[in-house]
């Protein structure tokens, strides 16, 4: 089955062919990263108007790219939410008019499902059950992936993402957008013992659950301080610090999610799964725990349609489909 | 009026406070730099509100909605350039659906605003004291 799969919902306009949610044939990808970079952040007026612009591009060469023609095409799947709602709707409505015009079934995907997914392109032998921690710039959570479309979370942040803090330390340190490159290449010159920043927990709710505002504000405080006293920021081994604190709070409530639900598998997704310090040390977790490590490569792991597709496929056979008054939405439960 | 709280608690209980009476149609803007608890502010709000929902940082969604009787659009404007953008994220479109708007990192949108907003202005006194100055709005000026 052939599936052309659409992805818009944040910097990067994406089109992939995908056949049966394993193999991929074709994986477009236009990042607006290089535009948003001057104004340290996504622009939502841009990214709306640049997915707008080159979505119909990136299709033909998509299918170019495959050696597929338009009539090969079984279904089509699109990332429907959560995302910029500019931004979401440019893909969902060109997917929705491609389903259309091809005559085939529609498949919304969520953007986070389709994170989880591009473990099973890289790993063809992975079949859940399995626990994924998803971290991006706008997401943390860890879920309980049971099964291709039975998934619940099992905790998540209760305030900035992962990726939000490196981003926003990023910043205040003065390296650029996005942060999480930056703070990695700087944090490998450090020591990470250098500061002692706040592992924060969160009262009630689950224990899986996570926060990590505060440690932005422990980093925005330690830069203010130096600016006011003069004194040198180490940033290499802030750099260094701030990773190791992010790494072990997602990584230990990772291993026990795993260890209480009897899973050998464990799975990272998302952008933030690209973080040396926190590869390495799920690596050395799952060692000791004797359990299976999944972790995409770096191209798989920030925003594709590729994932669209592979998910997109598993959606198709639950029965996931939508008719032509899909909507797309910027908060979607998982 | 000013006040002073002393921890991200202390500092939600002021938003629960805050937002218990507000009238539908509200807008709070908020002003304050990174880490000075504006979201622990908003999550206040929604609780004195009587939404039993997550609140967590809108940066890179823009707006996050918490539904209820009288609902709670949370706007994060860090990544916006200006209040050109506003339009493309239905910001009109929110004002006229019955809820109360808190709006972070009002400083990138100027022109949101029609004089009618409470300004809610967040400073950092030391590592964990912030004073919050809330001021209500005056059309004439």
């Amino acid at each position: 089955m052939l599936i052309l799969s659409f992805e818009s919902s944040c910097d990067e306009t994406a089109v992939a062919v995908v056949e049966d949610g394993r193999r991929v044939l074709a994986d477009e990808i236009f990042s607006q990263v290089a535009l948003h970079e001057i104004y340290g952040g996504v622009v939502p007026e841009i990214a709306a108007r640049s997915h707008l612009e080159v979505i119909s591009l990136l299709a033909d060469r998509a299918l170019k790219t495959a050696g597929v023609a338009r009539k090969d095409i079984d279904a089509v799947a699109c990332t429907y939410a959560p995302g910029l709602i500019g931004a979401v709707l440019v893909g969902v409505n060109f997917a929705k008019s491609a389903a259309l015009a091809l005559g085939v079934p529609l498949i919304p995907v969520h953007h986070i499902r389709g994170h989880i997914a591009a473990n099973y392109l890289a790993y063809p032998e992975l079949e859940p059950p399995f626990v994924c921690l998803a971290i991006s710039g706008g997401n943390t959570m860890l879920v309980d992936v049971r099964g291709y479309t039975d998934m619940s979370i099992l905790g998540q942040t209760r305030d900035d993402a992962a990726g939000e803090c490196f981003d926003k330390s990023a910043r205040v340190l003065g390296l650029g957008y996005p942060g999480g490159k930056p703070i990695d290449d700087l944090s490998k010159k450090g020591d990470d013992r250098a500061y002692d920043l706040p592992r924060p927990t969160v009262n009630g709710g689950s224990p899986y659950d996570m926060s990590f505002s505060g440690l932005k504000t422990a980093v925005v405080n330690l830069a203010h301080h130096a600016e006011q006293t003069g004194e040198t920021l180490d940033k290499p081994g802030l750099a260094a610090s701030l990773c190791r604190a992010v790494s072990e709070m997602l990584v230990g409530r990772t291993m026990d999610a795993a260890e209480r639900l009897g899973y050998e598998n464990i799975a990272v997704a998302g952008g933030v799964a690209a973080n040396s310090r926190i590869r390495a040390d799920f690596e050395a977790a799952c060692q000791k725990a004797g359990k299976t490590l999944f972790v995409p490569p770096l191209r798989l792991c920030g925003d594709n349609a590729a994932m669209i597709g592979a998910q997109g496929y598993y959606e198709y056979l639950a029965g996931h489909t939508a008719g032509s008054d899909l909507n797309a939405y910027a908060t979607m439960e998982l | 009026m000013t006040y002073i709280t002393h921890s991200e608690s202390e500092t939600e209980a002021l938003g629960a406070e805050f937002a218990k009476d507000l009238p539908a149609g509200t807008v709070a803007a908020l002003y304050g730099e990174l880490g000075c608890g504006k979201t622990a502010f908003v999550r206040g709000m929604a609780r004195g509100m009587g939404l039993d929902c997550l609140v967590n940082s809108p940066t890179f969604t823009i707006v996050n909605e918490y539904l209820g009787e009288r609902p709670l659009f949370h706007f994060d404007m860090y990544r916006l350039g200006g209040a050109d953008e506003l339009y493309d994220i239905g910001w009109e479109d929110y004002l006229g659906r019955g809820g109360v708007c808190a709006v972070e990192w009002s400083e990138n949108v100027p022109g949101a605003f029609d004089g009618d907003e409470i300004e809610v202005r967040f400073t950092k006194l030391s590592d964990t004291d912030r004073e919050i100055r809330i001021e209500r709005g005056d059309a004439s000026c």
